[in-house]
């Protein structure tokens, strides 16, 4: 994959998505200093504003999704990541609430991010670009919502680093969220969430292609680092009964071992397409500005290390939702934000979904999900007044 | 606290003591039921009194029912959770059919009494003359508290009599400000005391207790 020229990225987008420059008068002032602007953030739109623009619904999608949450994708082809839950008469009904999905900022499908070209340069930003924190994504975010002239949402959400920014939503902007539904994620990244998304970050680094991420420049591409970051996050998406039963100890199109270190086991081919796969549509330099986010992410550091402070006199209401075979934000870190919630006398409900399928099941068919979420969401439409498709 | 489907058809046919609750509490208020079950009484309250309700409940089905139908409900132990709320968080904290099933009886009521303002309690009386009856005349335990389980299949691990819990409440120095029994025909009476009446004709009691110590 080498660079694409900056006309041929703008064409695409105006193909595929909508995308707008935020941040030309009043920069966006980050974390780590330094001053943003301008920048720009492609986003996708479902259904309609109303007029009274208090059905909105911002969809803030996990590390490596993008704005498109219902397909086809604009690369793949293949449906969005949350293609099952949005849409005429589904969870997030697109006949009744206006849906919004932003690709992050550091993101690679047309949002400012190490792959775009750096205005002042000419060249692609590469590891120039500044380092990020899931706050400044959510910053980012609202800066599209003053853009859509959208004062407060009707509801925020989103499934892992997608959780953490509705989190941070509520902690940063609370009389914006009507309601937040962070979905299998965690108030602050873990020990070993750190050490998984290091080892990603290695495989990409070891890449001999990244040439200290400026491949772009000289039209390289370490797919072979990414697609390893790839297939050990994605170990960490499902869980030991869901590969169980996806594979167990089948082999592949053979009958026996080969005593070599051909994929000889389904579910290492299985682990090697998700590899290959991914490097077609994602970016290198993304998943390292990206997982570095999501490692910074620490909601109770900003509030004398009490998370019920972030949440101190919030009117939000809150749908938190865990899934029982997800370690890699577990249903213990789930219950401590709820337990923030609890402390700060904050409005909540908490479900725990029984589900084998790991992580990832937030993305999948969990009928509890739907039917949960429903019920919480057309109870909190009705308090906001919102008519009945 | 194991709201299985037993102890919702139970709540079901315990409609008097839903309304008892409903009754005590004033519009508007902000409550916390704990072991809400399917949350038909936060519901009842929602509707009726336009409370701004709140739940815990233990099982995954009551919570997902609960949450359906719109309520703010969390999975969650009376026994272990209630310790994340600030004092006097709500105007009432409900334990509705629930003591019994509790481990920790005593630290829950002292916990109710700190993050309510006001708290209410509702008991299946064991006291009932015919549990009694039922123990005197064949010597084995009664599975006559609504739920038809025997004593090796009840959640109801600490049943007790409307005297015990008055008798639990003067030790813990919590006061009672009303106290209300239904009979087995539905009739509702307030009495004083022990209810050396109630303990006897007095299928259920409703306690409303006060958050002043006594």
């Amino acid at each position: 994959m080498t660079a694409m020229p900056k006309s041929q990225v703008a064409a695409e987008h105006a193909q595929t998505g909508l995308s707008v420059e935020l941040g030309r008068e009043t920069p966006l002032q980050l974390d780590c200093g330094v001053s943003l602007g301008p920048f720009t953030l492609a986003y996708q739109t479902y259904g309609t504003l109303n007029e009274e623009r208090s059905n909105a619904v911002l969809l803030c999608h996990a590390l490596t999704g993008d704005q498109f949450v219902v397909g086809p994708h604009p690369v793949t082809g293949k449906p969005g990541w949350w293609e099952l839950m949005v849409g005429p008469g589904k969870t997030f009904d697109t006949d009744r609430y206006f849906v919004i999905c932003s690709n992050t900022l550091g993101g690679c499908m047309g949002t400012s991010g190490p792959k775009e070209i750096n205005p002042t340069t000419g060249r692609p930003w590469g590891l120039d670009f500044p380092v990020i924190t899931i706050r400044d994504m959510v910053k980012a975010q609202a800066m599209l919502l003053d853009h859509l002239g959208i004062e407060q949402l009707f509801c925020v959400s989103g499934g892992s680093m997608g959780g953490m920014q509705a989190l941070q939503w509520v902690a940063s902007y609370p009389e914006r969220c009507f309601t937040a539904v962070p979905i299998a994620c965690a108030a602050k990244h873990s020990a070993q969430n750190i050490a998984l998304n290091e080892v990603g970050r290695q495989a990409i680094m070891a890449d001999p292609e990244w040439r200290e991420g400026r491949y772009q420049e000289l039209g390289r591409n370490p797919v072979g680092g990414l697609a390893v970051a790839r297939m050990a996050a994605h170990i960490t998406y499902l869980s030991e009964s869901a590969l169980h039963r996806k594979f167990g100890r089948a082999l592949q199109d053979r009958s026996n071992v080969t005593y070599g270190f051909d994929a000889d086991f389904q579910v290492e081919s299985y682990l090697r397409y998700q590899g290959q796969s991914f490097v077609e549509r994602f970016d290198a330099n993304s998943y390292l500005y990206i997982t570095r986010a999501i490692d910074y992410f620490d909601l109770a550091a900003d509030y004398d290390g009490v998370l019920a402070n972030a949440f101190r006199g919030v009117d939000t209401r809150f749908c938190v939702i865990s899934f029982t075979s997800d370690w890699l934000y577990p249903t213990s870190e789930n219950r401590a934000i709820v337990r923030a919630l609890a402390a700060a006398a904050a409005n909540v409900s908490f479900v725990e979904v029984v589900s084998d399928k790991g992580h990832d099941a937030f993305l999948l068919d969990e009928p509890d999900m739907f039917e949960t979420l429903r019920g919480f969401l057309s109870g909190a439409a009705t308090k906001r007044g919102l008519s009945s498709p | 606290m194991n709201a299985g489907p037993q102890r919702q058809n139970m709540r079901q046919s315990a409609r008097p003591d839903h309304r008892l609750i409903a009754e005590l509490v004033e519009p508007g208020s902000r409550l916390l039921d704990i072991g809400c079950g399917d949350g038909a009484l936060l519901e009842l309250l929602a509707r009726e009194k336009n409370v701004d309700g709140r739940g815990i409940e233990i099982s995954q089905e009551g919570v997902n029912a609960s949450v359906r139908r719109g309520l703010s409900v969390i999975q969650g132990d009376a026994e272990t959770d209630l310790a994340d709320y600030p004092d006097a968080a709500f105007d009432y904290v409900v334990l509705s059919q629930t003591l019994p099933a509790i481990r920790d009886p005593k630290g829950v009521l002292l916990e109710l009494r700190r993050i309510g303002r006001s708290a209410i309690v509702s008991i299946p009386n064991f006291g009932h003359w015919r549990n009694r009856l039922h123990l005197l005349t064949r010597g084995r335990m009664p599975a006559a508290l609504g739920s038809g389980e025997l004593w090796y299949e009840t959640p109801m691990i600490r049943p007790c009599t409307i005297k015990d819990f008055v008798m639990l409440c003067r030790e813990l120095d919590i006061g009672i400000e009303r106290r209300t029994q239904v009979d087995s025909r539905g009739r509702v009476r307030r009495f004083t005391g022990t209810g050396r009446f109630a303990n006897l004709f007095g299928e259920q009691a409703v306690f409303l207790l006060s958050a002043e110590r006594r």
